[in-house]
């Protein structure tokens, strides 16, 4: 019997969503040059949300992409439990745009890795950022998340999981110990 | 979200008739994120990287060993091509001995073509590359089944209660087998329609759920898609029908003809095209024609393969983290 404990609740969540929101929009002085990238699969959702929010704040349509990184993956051919891959879906030119790549946890830096690569064969934007709900330390690539809504010391036996509503989950992120 | 959790188990791709319908979705869902890559200036991705894949083709093609060749391309694997007819084949090697030497040479997949049905399953047995059916005598020709049912399944939404008839040479043709399992796995109400000769006797106890209609005109009543087979002149076919003009005649699809099907029916045809025998000009090129999307899809449902078998052939090297 695994014990889950939460650790961002579905008020915090919200709160940390906002806060991540208007860092966003100081950062990027213009905003019609921003596009965001959602990591599937919680990443795509975080980016939907953070889009609204940033429309609500300021009006702006912040082009929105989704991408799938399974075929960039490092361990192909190592480990027989890779997901399914979806639909990379960027309908816009990113060519000389900021991306803001968002994922819910950064963990070892792989994943986001894996995202750069694949941009940089889309095309070739001015800058590429990272936005993360989470991030549990442990990083085996030099990356770094420009924007973090936590930070959250762990170990290689815990793992942290969000659980949005578009999944079926309580908009909460929990850990235990595998 | 239930599919998501159908794992690809097997070694290799032999034929559609042992995978399971949870298997063909997979593969189907697969291919559709490797489509929209085609659409990019940069069509390849990194994803088997360090893989070989050979080529031993001992019939002549020039679509499937072509697609076969851009899907490992496009996922980054190194392809030889072997041409049976300048190489040790011609001093008598056997298919096994030839195979065992590419398998020497480290090839992760050898995707073959052969005259003799189960040429493909020998090979499984003796080496332990991944063994791909590129179309083995009579049996089966799984990765064109599969392309045909993603391009249906592109163009309608579903497989399942589509009317499919399938024409021509169904004795010779390892299409219409590969077809035949895969449609009728996910559903298909399936209608078989050509000369009597090229029909093989007791089909309908292999397939109980399919239709056999020897006038094409009644067969294609209503129908969602015609799959028209090529008449294969290399199979020794004079002394099954009595000439190609009656052939043409009764079994070639053309304008008037079309007529009875549904309005939005879908042309699928295999290639190569006997144009004026099996299918006119203005309907291999017209409206209701996919004919050429299937060769764009044909590279998808590749690369998807390719990637399945080599997900189901992991050898954790050590355990990596989440």
């Amino acid at each position: 019997m695994k014990k889950v404990k939460i650790i961002i609740n579905k008020t915090e969540l919200d709160k940390i969503l906002n806060r991540l929101t208007k860092l966003i929009v100081k950062k990027y002085k213009d905003l019609n040059n921003l596009a965001i990238v959602g990591i599937h699969t919680n990443g795509v959702y975080l980016a939907q949300r953070i889009v609204e929010k940033i429309k609500q704040l300021t009006n702006k349509k912040i082009k929105l992409g989704y991408i799938d990184i399974t075929f960039y993956r490092d361990d192909i051919g190592y480990r027989k439990n890779i997901q399914q891959p979806k639909d990379t879906q960027i309908d816009f030119n990113i060519d000389n745009k900021d991306i803001l790549l968002i994922d819910d946890v950064l963990f070892t830096g792989r994943t986001v890795r894996a995202a750069m690569e694949q941009l940089l064969e889309i095309g070739r934007p001015k800058t590429i950022s990272v936005l993360v709900l989470i991030d549990r330390g442990l990083r085996e690539l030099p990356i770094y998340a420009e924007f973090v809504g936590k930070k959250i010391a762990t170990t290689h036996k815990q793992q942290i999981e969000l659980l949005l509503k578009e999944t079926g989950g309580d908009d909460t992120v929990v850990i235990y110990t595998k | 979200m239930l599919r998501q959790e159908h794992k690809f188990i097997h070694k290799h791709l032999l034929e559609l008739q042992s995978l399971s319908k949870e298997d063909i979705e997979l593969i189907l869902e697969t291919a559709r994120p490797f489509k929209t890559l085609f659409t990019r200036s940069i069509k390849k991705v990194p994803t088997l990287r360090g893989r070989t894949v050979v080529l031993l083709f001992y019939e002549p093609s020039t679509r499937t060993r072509t697609s076969f060749e851009l899907a490992a391309k496009r996922l980054s694997a190194d392809t030889v091509n072997i041409a049976v007819q300048t190489s040790s084949v011609q001093k008598g090697e056997s298919l096994i001995d030839t195979a065992k030497t590419l398998e020497s040479m480290k090839a992760d997949f050898i995707v073959i073509r052969h005259f003799y049905s189960g040429a493909p399953y020998l090979l499984s047995q003796y080496v332990s590359s991944s063994i791909i059916n590129a179309g083995d005598g009579f049996h089966e020709h799984p990765t064109q089944g599969l392309l045909d049912i993603f391009t249906i399944k592109e163009k309608k939404g579903k497989v399942k209660d589509l009317k499919v008839v399938i024409v021509g040479d169904i004795l010779h043709s390892r299409v219409a087998r590969s077809n035949l399992w895969g449609l009728t796995k996910l559903g298909a109400k399936v209608v078989l329609c050509g000369p009597p000769t090229l029909i093989p006797l007791d089909i309908d106890k292999i397939f109980p759920q399919v239709e056999i209609e020897y006038n094409l005109d009644k067969a294609i009543k209503n129908a969602d898609v015609i799959n028209i087979l090529r008449v294969q002149f290399e199979r020794q076919l004079e002394h099954l029908f009595p000439s190609v003009r009656e052939y043409s005649l009764l079994y070639g699809m053309n304008k008037d003809r079309l007529k009875h099907a549904k309005n939005d029916v879908l042309i699928l045809h295999p290639g190569p095209m006997n144009r004026g025998i099996e299918i006119t000009t203005d309907i291999a090129d017209g409206l209701h024609s996919v004919i050429n999307e299937q060769v764009t899809n044909g590279i998808a449902v590749r690369m998807a393969i390719l990637y399945l078998l080599s997900i189901a052939n992991s050898k954790p090297k050590k355990e990596l983290p989440k």
